[in-house]
This record gives structure tokens, C-alpha cells and sequence, in this order.
């Protein structure tokens, strides 16, 4: 027997089998990152200076002032309050969105529109649509609490549609037989297929909507982002610290609880 | 079986659930109901802001159209720098947060403080708002792209993290005995044994986040973090909707593409 039949060494084999391609990706990352540093505008005497500052601002930063937590408890009240009005109100309209932009239940013009509402409303970022809310609301909590809204029901609507165009279509065509309507074919054919996952999809968002309404605050629509944003723009570090921290802690007692439920759910 | 037996066992009329399931839920729906409309009635707001929202909306809707189309000359540069904040940032993040993974994921952690460390980090980045962290940014590097690029990072990392260390946790833990069995050290069982089991995790991951990131860097110019968002914010500022209704036109194209081109290699990649 050879000794080549059976090597001594071994090198695992690479990601990508192709040399060509291997070395091709590696170069065009190389290019590209140089063509974008060069392309961006980025002040590096100023950066330089951020090594320093970051410290600055560290030190200042800690203790946090947790001394105005009335201002604090005021400001997550608010932002959970409209986390659980906005996902509410979400759930319920992302259920007729949800069902239009399902092929296989509705005619295709109502199917486009429905599609087109989702696609529209998932692009713009929440920040965005805060601000049109602003304009035409006003600021306060109202404008978030919209714009939470539109962020819920797009995602529980487009989470809706895509269960109801995998379902089983069995139930579907048992209760049609049976010479149902169209709104009894929903509530005893699609609804107890869909009624889990869209629980779980909603208390999700619920979680979801509890991050997002700590941003909306930054363009003036209502909770612990507008006074977060205040802290900083009035160098007001130490509180800022206190109220990441919060923020923080609320982000994860939502996640918990949501895991909980969706566990509870299954 | 008697005739009420029978009837007990096979009604007229079908329910699924017992009355107690029955009472069980609408108790929970109507606890949910409850909760949402005392959020609604406890918050600050101003009813009658109602009364003229659709002449607002009407406004606005007059003042962007026509959009004034010339000036998507002057935004082909941010729309640039955008991608790139959010390219370059995602970049970033593969290298941070591979390593973060691994100390957060139960099988592969050295011992319970690095674990620990490793969720903190993943919790605190995922926390904290890609905006909220364009603040923190610029006030550190100052207003510019360069604090776009770390706030992308920053948040991002929590996000990638905690897939590859759920995706980490779920691996075939036969093949990893069988490079331990080898001799290999720690590094090695890490390289040969986990890593090219979550390879297609975590680039699945990354190019979903990339997506996800353009989305975020298109606000972070209104804390002053660079890309389309500093010429959206001073347009707003000027009320010149008719430049605002080009950049959202911009911005959505900028979004579907980057959407598309993710799914399709997430597509390939799975």
C-alpha cells in the first residue's frame, strides 16, 4: 500500500470550492472598501478626536442621575402605554389587511392593493412616518400610537397573508361543501389554523412595539425617546445614562414576557 | 346508553370548546381589550387634532405633488452614502459579532461569567435603538458618516449575535466529538466543528440585516449620523414637501432593490 492513499496531513475543505471565486470575493470586498472609505465623507481629525471624547462623555456619564425618576417613570409609562394601544389597534386592523393580501382568498385587484398598502408601509422607517404623523396630528403620544400603528399592521399583516396562503386548503374545501359563506369560511376554516401563530406574531410585535416606541420620541411623537433626546441635546449625560439603563430593563422584561407567552402558546 | 346519554355525547349543535374553555378565553380577550383601551384613555392626547387631520393630510398631499424632480441630482450622493453606512456597518458587525456568538451560545462558552457576558453585550445592543445609538455616536466622532457606521454596527450586533448563537446552540454536537476525539485544541474544534455548521446561518443573517440596515440608515441623518437623512430632515425643516415626496421616492426604490437582492442570495445561500 502507498503512503499517498492515506495522507498524513488534512486541510478542511474551503468555503468556497472555486479559487477563482474565493480570491474574486476577497478583492471586490478589498475595492469596495476602499472605493467607500474614499467615497464617504469622514472627517478623521475629528474621529481622532472621538477616542478622547468617548471617555469624556463615559465619565460623565456614570454615576447615572437616576434623581428625576418621576420624569422617567412618567416618560416609560407612556411609551409602554402606547406600545399596548398601538398593538392592539394593530392586531385588529392587520386582520382584514392580512386576509385581502392572501391570493388564494380574494380577487387579485383587492390582492394588488392589499399587497401594495403592506409594501409601502414596510419601507418607510418608523421615523418617517412619524413625522407625517406630526404634521398632521400634532406632537404627543397620538402621532407614535399611529405610527406604531402602521408599523404593527404591516408586520401582523404581512405574517397573516403568508399563513393564510400556506394553510392546509382541506378545512377550506370541507367548509365551502358544507355550502358556508365566505365569512363563515373564515371563521371555521381559516381562523383556528391561523389563530396561534397570529397570537404569537401579535405579542411579538407587542415586544417589538415597546423598543420602537422608545424612538418615535426623537421626532416629537410622545414617550421616553423624547425625553431621552432632550438629556442629550442638553449634554445632560448622567440622565441619559439612567434612562438607557431603563430602556434596557424594559426591553427585556417585554422580551421575557413575550417569550413567556409564545412558549405558553404553542 | 340512554337517550340523554346519547344526547349529552352527540348535541345538535357542535362546539369545540367546553363552556369553562369558552369562559377561560373571552376572560383573557376581554383582558387584553381592557388593558389596550386604559393605555389608550391614560395618554396624553389631544382628540381634537382629529377634528382637522384630513385637511393637514390634504395640505401635505397638495404641497408634494407635484414632486419637484430635478432635485434628485443633489440626492444621489447620500442615497450612496447610505448603502455604504449600512454596508460597511454590517461588515463590521460579521467580525464583532462571530466572536460575541460564540461566548453567548451555552455549548461553547468557556464558563458561565463569559456566557453571561456575551447575553449582556447581545441584550444591551439589541436594546437600544439604531437612532438612539446615532445620538451616542455623535456626540463621540462628531456629525458625519463614520457615527452612521457604528450605530449601524452597535445595534446590529445584538440582532446578528443572538440568531448565530441560537443557530451555535442547535448544531450536530456528533461532529464536534469527533474533532475532539482528534486532539484538537479548543480553536480548532471551534474552526472544523462548529463554525462550517452555522456558516450558512450566519450569512443568511447578515444579508437579512444588511436589508434591515439600509432601512435604519435612511433616519439616521436626523441625529446628524449622515446618508439620505440629512437632506430629508432639512427639507422637512424648510416644508419643502415637494423635495420631500422626490427623497421618499428615492428611499423606496433604495428599499425594495436592497429587499430584493437579499432574498434572492438568502435565497441561494439556504
Amino acid at each position: 500500500m502507498t503512503s499517498s492513499a492515506y495522507p498524513t496531513s488534512w486541510r478542511p475543505p474551503k468555503l468556497i470550492p472555486n479559487p477563482l471565486t474565493r480570491y474574486g470575493l476577497l478583492l471586490a470586498g478589498v475595492v469596495y472598501l476602499a472605493w467607500s472609505l474614499n467615497a464617504l465623507d469622514i472627517d478623521w481629525h475629528r474621529v481622532e478626536q472621538g477616542i478622547a471624547r468617548a471617555g469624556n462623555m463615559f465619565a460623565r456619564m456614570v454615576p447615572p442621575d437616576f434623581s428625576r425618576w418621576q420624569l422617567l417613570g412618567r416618560g416609560v409609562l407612556e411609551s409602554v402605554q402606547m406600545a399596548f394601544a398601538a398593538s392592539f389597534i394593530g392586531m385588529i386592523v392587520a386582520i382584514p389587511l392580512g386576509v385581502c393580501a392572501a391570493r388564494n382568498l380574494v380577487p387579485t385587484p383587492v390582492y394588488l392593493v392589499a399587497r401594495a398598502v403592506l409594501v409601502v408601509s414596510r419601507t418607510f422607517h418608523e421615523v418617517i412616518i412619524a413625522i407625517f404623523f406630526v404634521k398632521i396630528f400634532g406632537f404627543g403620544p397620538l402621532a407614535g400610537v399611529l405610527t406604531l400603528v402602521v408599523a404593527s399592521m404591516s408586520f401582523i399583516g404581512k405574517m397573516l397573508a403568508e399563513d393564510i396562503e400556506n394553510m392546509r386548503p382541506g378545512q377550506l374545501e370541507a367548509i365551502r361543501a358544507t355550502g358556508a359563506s365566505f365569512p363563515k369560511m373564515l371563521l371555521y376554516a381559516v381562523q383556528p389554523q391561523m389563530l396561534p401563530r397570529y397570537l404569537g406574531v401579535s405579542i411579538y410585535r407587542l415586544d417589538a412595539n415597546i423598543r420602537h416606541s422608545t424612538v418615535v420620541g426623537i421626532v416629537g411623537a410622545g414617550g421616553i425617546g423624547q425625553t431621552l433626546a432632550a438629556s442629550f441635546s442638553r449634554y445632560d449625560y448622567d440622565f441619559s445614562l439612567a434612562i438607557l439603563l431603563t430602556i434596557m430593563s424594559l426591553v427585556f422584561v417585554g422580551e421575557f414576557f413575550s417569550n413567556w407567552v409564545r412558549a405558553r402558546l404553542r | 346508553m340512554t337517550l340523554e346519554e346519547h344526547r349529552q355525547r352527540y348535541p345538535d349543535v357542535w362546539r369545540r370548546f367546553s363552556p369553562r374553555q369558552t369562559l377561560i378565553r373571552y376572560s383573557w380577550y376581554l383582558g387584553i381589550v381592557f388593558i389596550a383601551v386604559w393605555s389608550l384613555s391614560n395618554l396624553d392626547i389631544t382628540w381634537v387634532y382629529f377634528l382637522d387631520a384630513h385637511e393637514q393630510a390634504a395640505d401635505l398631499l397638495v404641497r408634494m405633488v407635484p414632486p419637484y424632480w430635478e432635485f434628485f441630482a443633489a440626492i444621489v450622493d447620500p442615497l450612496v452614502e447610505t448603502v455604504h453606512i449600512a454596508t460597511l456597518g454590517t461588515a463590521a458587525t460579521f467580525f464583532i459579532a462571530l466572536p460575541i456568538a460564540f461566548l453567548a451560545a451555552r455549548n461553547t462558552t468557556p464558563n458561565a461569567i463569559t456566557w453571561f457576558i456575551g447575553r449582556f453585550i447581545l441584550v444591551a445592543s439589541r436594546s437600544v435603538n439604531t437612532v438612539v445609538w446615532g445620538l451616542l455616536f455623535v456626540a463621540i466622532f462628531g456629525p458625519g458618516p463614520m457615527a452612521g457606521i457604528w450605530s449601524v454596527t452597535a445595534r446590529s450586533i445584538g440582532f446578528v449575535g443572538k440568531l448565530i448563537a441560537e443557530a451555535i446552540e442547535e448544531i450536530d454536537e456528533g461532529t464536534v466529538e469527533a474533532i475532539e476525539a482528534t486532539g484538537a485544541s479548543r480553536l480548532q474544534v471551534m474552526l472544523v466543528g462548529v463554525l462550517p455548521q452555522v456558516m450558512p446561518v450566519i450569512f443568511g443573517t447578515i444579508v437579512y440585516r444588511w436589508d434591515i440596515n439600509i432601512r435604519e440608515s435612511t433616519v439616521l441623518g436626523f441625529v446628524g449620523a449622515g446618508g439620505i437623512g440629512i437632506v430629508l430632515y432639512s427639507s422637512i425643516n424648510l416644508f419643502a414637501w415637494d423635495e420631500v415626496a422626490v427623497i421618499l421616492v428615492a428611499i423606496f426604490g433604495v428599499v425594495l432593490v436592497s429587499e430584493f437582492i437579499s432574498a434572492a442570495v438568502r435565497k441561494r445561500i439556504t
